[in-house]
C-alpha cells in the first residue's frame, strides 16, 4: 500500500467568536491516496468548508488548529508562512466555487496561464509554457482558438473548466474542490463532473470534492467522508456508502435527497447544531431516528464496519454499551421552533 | 405535515432562542464604542472625549469665560492692546484689546452653533434628494446629478464665499448666514453617498419582494430604503463637521463670516493676529489657531473611528484565539472524544 | 402528484415577449438605440389552470425567471399579453397594477435576500395587510399575521413575531417569505427557485410546506427551477424552456416517462442521481447556452443536438464549433497545419450562406479539401445533413446550407414539443 498523498490526523479547527469557540473542525481524521477522489459531503454549517481550506493552510482570521495536516512528512500547519506559500499551487491546488469572481477580468486566460506558470517553474521558457497550457486547456475541452480572449468571453461553465484547468496545469499532486459545481446549470455540471472523474484516470492527483449533493458523489469520487458538526461521521468507498450506508445521518441525507425516483418527500427533524455548544454525546442523537440512551451520554467510538470503512456510532458497537442504555431515547416533542 | 416530529428539545440546536434584540437608539449608539479595540478605540475614544469637551464648552461659554467676547475692558479700565499674558487676561488681548481666553471660548460656541446647522440642514436636504435620485431614477436623477456635480465642482472656499456673500444682505443673522453657506458646499457629499447607497440597496431582492407587494415607491423609500441607507451617514456627518470648521474659519478670515460684533470666531481672530507674528506677538494667534486644530482633529478621530468600525470592509472584530482541548466536558458529559478516534483491527 | 383536471383558466399567455436592448458599444450608449437586443422570452403562450402546480424548469438563460417575474409585472412585457381572468395585465401602468398585486404573489430565491434585514418579522408581514388595506385596526392585523405565522409552522408565534431575519435559519427565512406572500390571500403564487439555497435535509420541509398550502387555501403554482428533480414531484405541468422559448410543455407524465425534445432528454439524463448503479451519460449534448443577443438560426438548440437534420437551421457559425472542437481533439502539430489554412472566423454571417475565408496566402482549394476531409472523418456529424453545396471560390470556400425553419410547439403523442421532427409534412 503507498504512502497516502495527504493525510490529515486528528485535525481541529476552532475559530473565536463573540460567544465562545466555533468547533468548525473537531476531529478529523482523513486519508487521501494518489489518484484518488474523496467526496467530502455535508450540509451547512457542517465545517467542509473550513476543512478544505483548512488543508491548504488558509485558516481564517483568529482562528486555533490543532492536530496534523501531513504532506510529504511535514506538517503543513506548522509551516512558515513563506514554506507555505511555495507550496501552493505546484503541490496544492485549489478550485473555487465561484469561476465569475476568481479570474482577473482584466487578463487575458493566456496571461493567467503565462503568469502561474512563470512563478512557479520559471525554467519551462514562453513557448513550453503556452503548449503545456494548451494541453491542459485540450484536456477540458476548451478550444485552443480561444486562448487570447478574456474570462468575460467565456460562459461560466467554461470558466470553471478555465479554473481547474489552471490548477491541474502545475500537476499538483494534491487538490481541493470547494463545490466546484454548485453554481453551474444541470448539463453543465455534468460536463464538469465528466472531467473530474476523467481526472482519476489520466492524472495522479489525489483530489478533495467538496459539495452538498449526494448525486454527485456517487459518480465521481471513490471514497466518501460525511461530515456532520465538524467530525467525519462516515468514511468509506463511494459505492458502499451510498448503496447501503452504515451510520444513521448518511442514511437519512440519501433518503431526504430529492431525485428522480423520489415518490415521497423525506427530510431529517430538528436543525443542524450549534457549534459553540454541541449536543453531549453523539452530536446527531437530537436528530437521530434510531438514537439509544447511550448517544446521549458517550460519544460513540470509531467501528470498522467493513473494508475499508468506517463509522462512528453506537449501533455498530453493541457490545460495549453498558447495561441499561440501550434502550431507545425518549424526546419530549420538539417545539417547531426548532425546525430549520 | 413536520409538526409531529419527536426530537429532544435542546436548547444548542441553532438558530439561538434568545429573547429578540430591541435595537434602541441608546445601544446603537453604544455599540461602536463597544465593538472596536485597538487603535480603533483609541482613536474613537480620543476624538469623543476632545468633542465633547469642545461641546461643552460651547455650551457653558458664558459660565467659563471670564469675560465676554467683546469686553474690551473692566472695573480696572481697559484692557491693553496686543497685551501679554497676566493674571488679568490669562491668554492676553487682541489688537483690538479684547481678551484672548473669552474669545477662544466663545469662538468654540460659535463654531459648534454654526457646524450644527450646517451638518443639520445639509443631512434634510442631501439625504432625501439622494433617495428619490437614487430610487427614481430617469430624468430626475439626471437633473439633480447634473447640479449636484456642478456645486462639488467649485472650489469649495469659492462656493462658499459666493454663497455668503450673495445672503449677506438678505439674513439678519450671520451665523445662519454662514451655516447655509456651508450647508451649499456640503449637501452634494450626503447626496452622493446616499444615492450610491441607495442604487445598490434597490437591487437587492427585499426590495423587489416589496414592490411585488404592491407598496408604492414613497413607501420603499421610507420604509425598506432608508434604514438600510443612512448608516453612511454618521461618518459623513462627523469628517463633513470637521470641514465644516475650516470653511467657517476661512469664512471668517476673509471677512465675510460672522461679525464681530454679534459672535467671536476664530477665523476673523487669526486674520487679525497675522500682523502680530513678526513683531513677536504668539498668543493672539496660537488661542484660536490651536482652536481650530484641535477642533478639527477631534471630530475627525471620531469620524475615522467610527468608519473603521461601522464599515464593514475595514471593520476587524475583537477575536480572541481559542484555546484548543481534545476533550471537554460540560453539566451533562464528555463534549469532544478523548484523542483519535481508537479504530478497531483492520478486518480483511 | 394527480395530473390536473382543467378547471377553470386562471391565466392566459401568448406570444408574451420580455426584449432587454443591450448597450454595448459607446454610440449606442450614449444615444440610447442601435443596440442588440436580448430576446429573454421570445413569444410563449400557455395557458395556466386554477389549482394547479405549473413547473418552469430550464438552465440559467432560458428566461424562465424573467417569464416568472413578467406573470407578475414585476418585469414589463415589451409584446404579447398576460390576461388574469380575463383581463390584460401586460401594458397596465405600474399604479394600475399595484392594486393586482394581492393576487399575485412571489417567493423569491435567496431566504437571506427577500426579508428586510431590518424589519422584524411581525411588521414585515404586517405590510402588505396595509397596502391592500385588507384589515382595519392594529387588533385585526396582528390577529392576522399570527395566525399566518401558525400556518407556516414559525410557532410559537409570540417567539418569531419580533424576531429580524438576521436570527432565523435558512429554512425559517424562508418559510416567513412564503407567510408574507399568502398572507393577501393570493390566487397565484410565483415560487422562484424557493429551494435551491436551502439544505437537502431542509428542502423537502418546505416543499412539503407548500404543498399543504395549496391545498388549504387553493393556491395556484409556478415553480420556476433547474431542478428537474424537483419538479417531477412537485409540479403537475412542466414547461421546459431553453433560450426564451417553451421548448416541450406537457403533463409531468409525459415529460418524464416519453420526453420528446432532445433537450429534455439531456436534461432528464444528466440529473445527478445518488444510485451509482446509472452511470452519468455519455452523449452529453455539446457546447452550451449560447449568447442570448444573437440566438442561431431556425431551432436555437440545434447546434447541441445529436438528432438535428437539415432544416434545422445551420449556419457559418456551427462549421466554426466543429473545426474548433476538432482541434481540441487533435494534436499541436494538426491544430498548426489546419488553422492555418482558415482565415478569421469571427465575422460569419448570420444566414444560411455562409463564406468561410482562407487564411492569409493559403489556397481556397486546400480549405476545400480540409473540410471534405472533415466531413469524411465524421460523416455522422448532424451538421452535414444540412449542407447542400460546398464550393471553392477565390478568398475561400462558400457553403449552402438548408434554409433553416423556426419550430413552434407541434403535438405530439405526448407532449408538445418545438422540435421540428414532430413537424407535420
Amino acid at each position: 500500500m503507498s504512502a497516502p498523498a495527504l493525510s490529515l490526523r486528528d485535525l481541529r479547527i476552532w475559530y473565536g467568536h463573540e460567544r465562545g469557540a466555533v468547533r468548525a473542525v473537531d476531529g478529523v481524521s482523513l486519508d487521501l491516496m494518489p489518484g484518488e477522489t474523496v467526496g467530502l459531503v455535508g450540509e451547512s454549517g457542517c465545517g467542509k468548508s473550513t476543512l478544505g481550506r483548512g488543508v491548504l493552510g488558509l485558516l481564517p482570521e483568529g482562528a486555533g488548529h490543532a492536530g496534523e495536516v501531513v504532506y510529504q512528512g511535514r506538517n503543513i500547519l506548522e509551516l512558515k508562512p513563506k514554506e507555505l506559500r511555495a507550496l501552493r499551487g505546484p503541490d496544492l491546488g485549489m478550485i473555487f466555487q465561484e469561476p465569475m469572481t476568481r479570474l482577473n477580468p482584466l487578463m487575458k486566460i493566456s496571461a493567467h496561464f503565462e503568469e502561474v506558470l512563470k512563478i512557479h517553474e520559471p525554467e519551462l521558457g514562453k513557448k513550453e509554457a503556452r503548449r503545456r497550457a494548451l494541453e491542459t486547456l485540450r484536456g477540458m475541452g476548451i478550444p485552443p482558438t480561444r486562448y487570447h480572449q478574456y474570462p468575460h468571453e467565456f460562459s461560466g461553465g467554461m470558466r470553471q473548466r478555465i479554473m481547474i484547468a489552471l490548477a491541474l496545469v502545475l500537476r499538483p499532486a494534491v487538490i481541493v474542490a470547494d463545490e466546484p459545481t454548485t453554481a453551474l446549470d444541470v448539463l453543465v455540471e455534468a460536463q464538469i463532473l465528466r472531467i473530474i472523474a476523467d481526472l482519476r484516470r489520466n492524472f495522479d492527483t489525489a483530489l478533495l470534492l467538496i459539495t452538498h449533493n449526494l448525486g454527485i458523489v456517487a459518480e465521481a469520487c471513490d471514497r466518501v467522508a460525511v461530515m456532520y458538526a465538524g467530525r467525519v461521521v462516515e468514511q468509506g468507498p463511494a459505492y458502499d456508502i451510498t448503496t447501503k450506508p452504515a451510520h444513521p445521518y448518511s442514511r437519512e441525507l440519501l433518503r431526504s435527497t430529492i431525485s428522480l425516483s423520489t415518490t415521497k418527500l423525506h427530510s431529517i427533524p430538528g436543525a443542524p447544531p450549534n457549534l459553540v455548544t454541541p449536543p453531549p454525546g453523539c452530536r446527531f442523537h437530537p436528530r437521530c431516528p434510531d438514537a439509544m440512551k447511550v448517544c446521549a451520554e458517550h460519544w460513540p467510538p470509531t467501528i470498522t464496519t467493513g473494508p475499508a470503512r468506517r463509522s462512528e456510532c453506537w449501533l455498530h458497537a453493541s457490545e460495549d454499551i453498558p447495561a441499561g442504555l440501550e434502550a431507545p431515547l425518549e424526546r419530549e416533542a420538539l417545539a417547531a421552533a426548532e425546525e430549520a | 405535515m413536520t409538526a409531529t416530529t419527536t426530537v429532544t428539545g435542546s436548547q444548542d440546536a441553532a438558530p439561538d432562542a434568545r429573547p429578540p434584540r430591541r435595537g434602541n437608539l441608546l445601544s446603537k449608539i453604544a455599540a461602536p464604542y463597544k465593538q472596536s479595540h485597538g487603535v480603533q478605540r483609541f482613536m474613537l475614544i480620543t476624538g469623543t472625549v476632545l468633542s465633547l469637551a469642545f461641546i461643552l464648552m460651547a455650551i457653558f461659554a458664558p459660565l467659563i469665560a471670564p469675560y465676554s467676547f467683546d469686553t474690551y475692558q473692566d472695573a480696572q479700565g481697559r484692557f491693553p492692546q496686543q497685551g501679554a499674558p497676566t493674571s488679568r487676561n490669562h491668554w492676553g488681548t487682541t489688537v483690538q484689546g479684547f481678551d484672548v481666553l473669552s474669545r477662544t471660548i466663545f469662538g468654540a460656541r460659535t463654531a459648534v452653533e454654526v457646524v450644527l446647522l450646517a451638518v443639520i440642514f445639509s443631512i434634510a436636504i442631501g439625504v432625501p434628494l439622494g433617495l428619490i435620485s437614487g430610487y427614481v431614477g430617469g430624468w430626475v436623477d439626471r437633473i439633480l446629478v447634473l447640479v449636484m456635480d456642478a456645486l462639488f465642482a467649485f472650489p469649495y472656499l469659492l462656493l462658499a464665499i459666493v454663497a455668503a456673500f450673495l445672503l449677506k444682505n438678505t439674513i439678519d443673522s450671520g451665523i445662519v448666514t454662514t451655516a447655509i453657506a456651508i450647508t451649499v458646499v456640503y449637501v452634494p457629499q450626503y447626496f452622493r453617498v446616499v444615492r450610491a447607497s441607495t442604487l445598490s440597496a434597490r437591487e437587492a431582492t427585499y426590495i423587489e419582494a416589496a414592490r411585488a407587494m404592491g407598496a408604492r415607491p414613497r413607501t420603499i423609500i421610507r420604509r425598506y430604503l432608508f434604514g438600510n441607507v443612512i448608516q453612511s451617514v454618521p461618518v459623513i456627518g462627523t469628517l463633513n463637521a470637521a470641514d465644516s470648521i475650516l470653511t467657517l474659519a476661512g469664512l471668517g478670515f476673509l471677512g465675510l463670516g460672522i461679525q464681530p460684533t454679534e459672535a467671536a470666531e476664530w477665523g476673523y481672530d487669526l486674520q487679525r493676529a497675522v500682523a502680530d507674528a513678526g513683531a513677536g506677538i504668539w498668543w493672539t494667534a496660537l488661542f484660536p489657531g490651536l482652536g481650530i486644530v484641535l477642533a478639527v482633529t477631534s471630530l475627525t478621530l471620531v469620524g475615522e473611528g467610527l468608519n473603521d468600525v461601522l464599515n464593514p470592509t475595514l471593520r476587524r472584530r475583537r477575536v480572541n484565539k481559542p484555546r484548543i482541548t481534545s476533550y471537554t466536558m460540560n453539566e451533562s458529559g464528555a463534549v469532544g472524544p478523548a484523542s483519535a478516534p481508537e479504530v478497531e483491527e483492520d478486518v480483511g | 402528484m394527480t395530473t390536473a383536471t382543467a378547471t377553470k383558466t386562471l391565466m392566459e399567455i401568448r406570444d408574451l415577449q420580455v426584449h432587454f436592448s443591450l448597450h454595448e458599444s459607446f454610440k449606442s450608449r450614449v444615444t440610447g438605440r442601435g443596440g442588440r437586443a436580448v430576446k429573454a422570452v421570445d413569444g410563449v403562450s400557455f395557458d395556466l389552470h386554477e389549482g394547479e402546480v405549473l413547473g418552469l424548469v430550464g438552465e440559467s438563460g432560458s428566461g424562465k425567471t424573467t417569464l416568472g417575474r413578467a406573470l407578475l409585472g414585476l418585469v414589463r412585457p415589451t409584446g404579447g399579453s398576460v390576461k388574469l381572468r380575463g383581463e390584460e395585465l401586460a401594458g397596465l401602468p405600474e399604479r394600475a397594477l399595484r392594486p393586482k398585486r394581492r393576487h399575485l404573489q412571489m417567493v423569491f430565491q435567496d431566504p437571506h435576500a427577500s426579508l428586510n434585514p431590518s424589519m422584524p418579522l411581525e411588521t414585515a408581514l404586517a405590510h402588505p395587510l396595509q397596502i391592500h388595506k385588507l384589515t382595519s385596526g392594529a387588533a385585526e392585523t396582528q390577529a392576522k399575521v399570527r395566525e399566518v405565522l401558525e400556518l407556516v409552522n414559525l410557532a410559537p408565534v409570540d417567539q418569531f413575531a419580533g424576531r429580524l431575519p438576521g436570527d432565523l435559519s435558512g429554512g425559517q427565512k424562508q418559510r416567513a417569505a412564503i407567510a408574507r406572500a399568502i398572507i393577501t390571500g393570493p390566487d397565484l403564487v410565483v415560487a422562484d427557485e424557493p429551494v435551491s439555497m436551502l439544505d437537502m435535509s431542509v428542502r423537502a420541509k418546505i416543499l412539503d410546506l407548500m404543498i399543504d398550502l395549496k391545498r388549504r387555501l387553493g393556491l395556484t403554482y409556478v415553480y420556476v427551477t433547474h431542478d428537474l428533480a424537483s419538479a417531477k414531484f412537485f409540479c403537475d405541468r412542466v414547461a421546459i424552456m431553453y433560450l426564451g422559448r417553451i421548448v416541450e410543455i406537457g403533463t409531468t407524465q409525459q415529460i418524464f416517462e416519453d420526453p420528446k425534445h432532445p433537450y429534455t432528454q439531456a436534461l432528464i439524463r444528466a440529473i445527478p442521481e445518488p444510485d451509482p448503479d446509472k452511470a452519468l451519460p455519455r452523449d452529453l449534448p455539446r457546447g452550451e447556452v449560447p449568447d442570448a443577443a444573437s440566438p442561431p438560426l431556425g431551432c436555437s438548440f440545434h447546434p447541441r443536438c445529436s438528432q438535428a437534420f437539415g432544416p434545422c437551421g445551420w449556419e457559418g457559425r456551427d462549421l466554426r464549433a466543429i473545426l474548433e472542437q476538432r482541434w481540441v481533439n487533435a494534436g499541436e502539430e494538426t491544430y498548426t497545419t489546419e488553422r492555418a489554412l482558415v482565415g478569421d472566423l469571427e465575422k460569419l454571417e448570420l444566414t444560411h450562406e455562409a463564406f468561410i475565408p482562407a487564411g492569409p496566402g493559403k489556397d481556397a482549394g486546400d480549405l476545400l479539401g480540409l473540410l471534405e476531409k472533415v466531413r469524411a472523418e465524421d460523416p455522422d456529424e448532424p451538421l452535414w445533413r444540412g449542407v447542400r453545396e460546398l464550393r471553392a471560390e477565390s478568398g475561400g470556400v462558400h457553403v449552402s446550407f438548408e434554409p433553416g425553419i423556426d419550430p413552434v410547439l407541434y403535438e405530439t403523442d405526448a407532449a408538445r414539443a418545438a422540435c421540428l421532427l414532430y413537424r407535420p409534412e
